[in-house]
Order: C-alpha cells, then structure tokens, then sequence
C-alpha cells in the first residue's frame, strides 16, 4: 500500500495541484488590478497619398503616438503589447481595421513612452475610398500575463480625416 | 463436481478477476481523459483547444513549449487577437497576431492578414501561393490563456518518440503490476 511508487505519486500529483492553484490564484488576482491608461496620438503629416496601379489607395502617414501604460502592469505581467489602428467604414466593408503601428514593452519603466514614427504597415484601403475618409485612430493594448487569462482593451481617440485629393 | 471449484481455484490463482479490473480501471482512465478533450472543444467551440507553441515567432510573448488555451466563439475577429490558423496544405497550425481586418458588409465574410510579433515581415509569405488573405474557416481559435512550459512534454515526445514508447511501457508496466 504505501510503497515507494504510491508515495512518489501521492507527492507529485500534490506538487502539480499547488503549482496549478497558484497559477490560478494569479491570473485571478489581474482581475483586482483596474487600470487607467492614458494616450494620445497626433497625425503630423501626409508624406504621400495615391492609387496603386492596383486600383487600391494608399497612403503614408507620420505619426506622433504618446501614452502612458504603466497602470496596465502587476506582478502577473509578462509584457503588453501596443498596437495603434485605423480603423473607418468603406461601401464595401463594415469595418476596416488596418495596424499603422505597433510595439513590445517589456516592463513598467518603458510603458510610459512617446514616439515619432510613420506607419509601419502599409495602410492601404480595399478599394479606392480614402479620398476625404474619417478614420478614427484606436489605441489597443494585449496584455500578456506570465500565467492565465489574457486580457486587452483599447481606446478610441480623435478621428482624422484624409484629404480630398491625391499628393 | 470437484472438477469445477477446481477450476475456479485455478482462475483465481491466475487473478483473472484483479487483471480484469485493473484493465477496466485503465479503460476508465483513457474513457475520462477524452472525454474531458471532447468536452473541451464542445465549450470552445474550436477543435484543438489546447495548442503548444512550437515557433520563436510570437516571442518573448510565446516561447517555445508555452501552451495556449484557445477558444472559438461566435465573436468576430479583430486586429490585435492572437489566432491559431490553418493553412491549405500546410500540416502545422501557426499561432500569429492578427494585424489587419477587413469585414464585408453584406455577406460578413472577413480578410484577415497576421504577422508574429517577433517576425519583420507580415504572413503572406507563409500563406497558400496566390492567398493574400485569411478568411474565417482558417482560424482554428483565438488564445484566450496562456500556461508557460508545460508543453515541452510534448515537444520532447514528439521529436524523440523513444522517450514515448518507453515512458507508455512504464505506465503500462506500473498498472498491470501495482496491486490496487
């Protein structure tokens, strides 16, 4: 009854069931954890806006993206990943979401951040419908615990809007 | 009638009756474990609910042998999420941020474009020849949770399958051997 193979058992299915309440125990306590993000994002310029030969418009942007994240971590956080989006309406589509930028930050102290940058993916419409376009500008974060529930939210900044004309 | 509580004295020497329950005992054990899988994607709607990352694509998100838990649902898919797809003639499932998402307004149909976190270049390289776009019935689940390491088990028995075979023989041995 109380061999060697029964005990070892006995140990390791109890290891595994504090290791597995523990995780639990951590990604519950994220729940506790109410963040207030702050962020804000400035279209600087238009660097150039046409037709592909495709027939699909496309357009490059420079961007001025602000925020502070640190409220996002807890000691269950492996990292938050940040992206910004455009997003608008075409005939076509009920929603568009294109990612115009995005990034890792690995640790509280770099969550509070500003760059300056043009979009990183292309933003290019399905169709040619971005002549005179609002777009609203989103910013969306993933939260990537070090074990459990992943969690996300997003906030909806100022739209902009496309000019009417091709430069 | 000697004849016969001889024989049952000699079935009882052979424990015909602790053999017999030590394999249904085991047949329980395998009965519950799928149908605790079979339950799981019931609940989630996606048909491998449970995932081990095998790329360094998504790190330092995933690492190798992180498992993820995914979960299907009838909610649309929007940039941002982390998707398991599904390639045509491709036999392994990818797990890859979705970047981009375009909804059609009539019939609801999607495209949708994924990059890794850690990769420099969208997915369309590793997409079919000619398939510029994921749709809907590529996606497998979204991840949902996240458990890291657990997986390299079954990375480790997957690559070197004699570690499986011995370690099935094992168990296999301990059941038919231990005595209750």
């Amino acid at each position: 009854m109380h061999s060697f193979g029964y005990r070892a058992n006995a140990l390791l299915t109890f290891a595994i069931t504090i290791l597995a309440l523990m995780c639990a125990i951590a990604s519950v306590s994220d729940n506790f954890n109410s963040p207030s993000p702050t962020s804000q994002v400035q279209v600087l310029n238009i660097n150039w806006f046409q037709k592909k030969p495709d027939g699909d418009d496309e357009v490059s942007l420079t961007l001025n993206i602000s925020a502070n994240l640190e409220s996002l971590f807890t000691w269950n956080t492996k990292q938050v990943f940040v992206f910004l989006a455009a997003e608008y309406e075409t005939p076509k589509n009920m929603l568009n979401q294109v990612s115009l930028w995005d990034g890792i930050i690995p640790s509280k102290e770099h969550a509070k951040f500003w760059i300056h940058t043009t979009n990183k993916y292309r933003f290019i419409d399905q169709g040619s419908n971005l002549r005179g376009k609002d777009f609203n500008l989103t910013l969306h974060w993933h939260v990537m615990p070090k074990t459990g529930k992943m969690f996300s939210d997003k906030i909806v900044m100022s739209g902009y809007r496309l000019p009417q004309l091709y430069r | 009638m000697g004849w016969i509580e001889d024989g049952i004295s000699s079935i009882r020497s052979f424990q015909l009756r602790q053999a017999l329950h030590q394999a249904v005992t085991l047949g329980m054990i395998v009965a519950s474990a799928l149908m605790i899988w079979k339950m799981l994607i019931c609940v989630t709607g996606s048909e491998s609910p449970v995932v081990v990352v095998l790329s360094g694509s998504m790190e330092p998100g995933f690492q190798r042998g992180d498992i993820l838990f995914l979960n299907m649902g009838r909610d649309p898919i929007r940039a941002g999420e982390i998707v398991v797809y599904n390639v045509d003639k491709r036999e392994i499932p990818i797990v890859h941020r979705v970047i981009k998402v375009h909804e059609r307004k009539d019939t609801g149909e999607v495209d949708i474009l994924t990059k890794g976190d850690n990769n420099d270049d969208d997915d369309i390289s590793l997409y079919a020849p000619g398939q510029f776009w994921l749709k809907r019935h590529h996606i497998m689940g979204r991840a949902v949770g996240f458990l890291p390491y657990v997986g390299w088990a079954t990375i480790i028995m997957t690559e070197k399958p004699v570690i499986k075979y011995i370690l099935i023989g094992a168990l296999g041995f301990l059941a038919i051997t231990s005595k209750d």
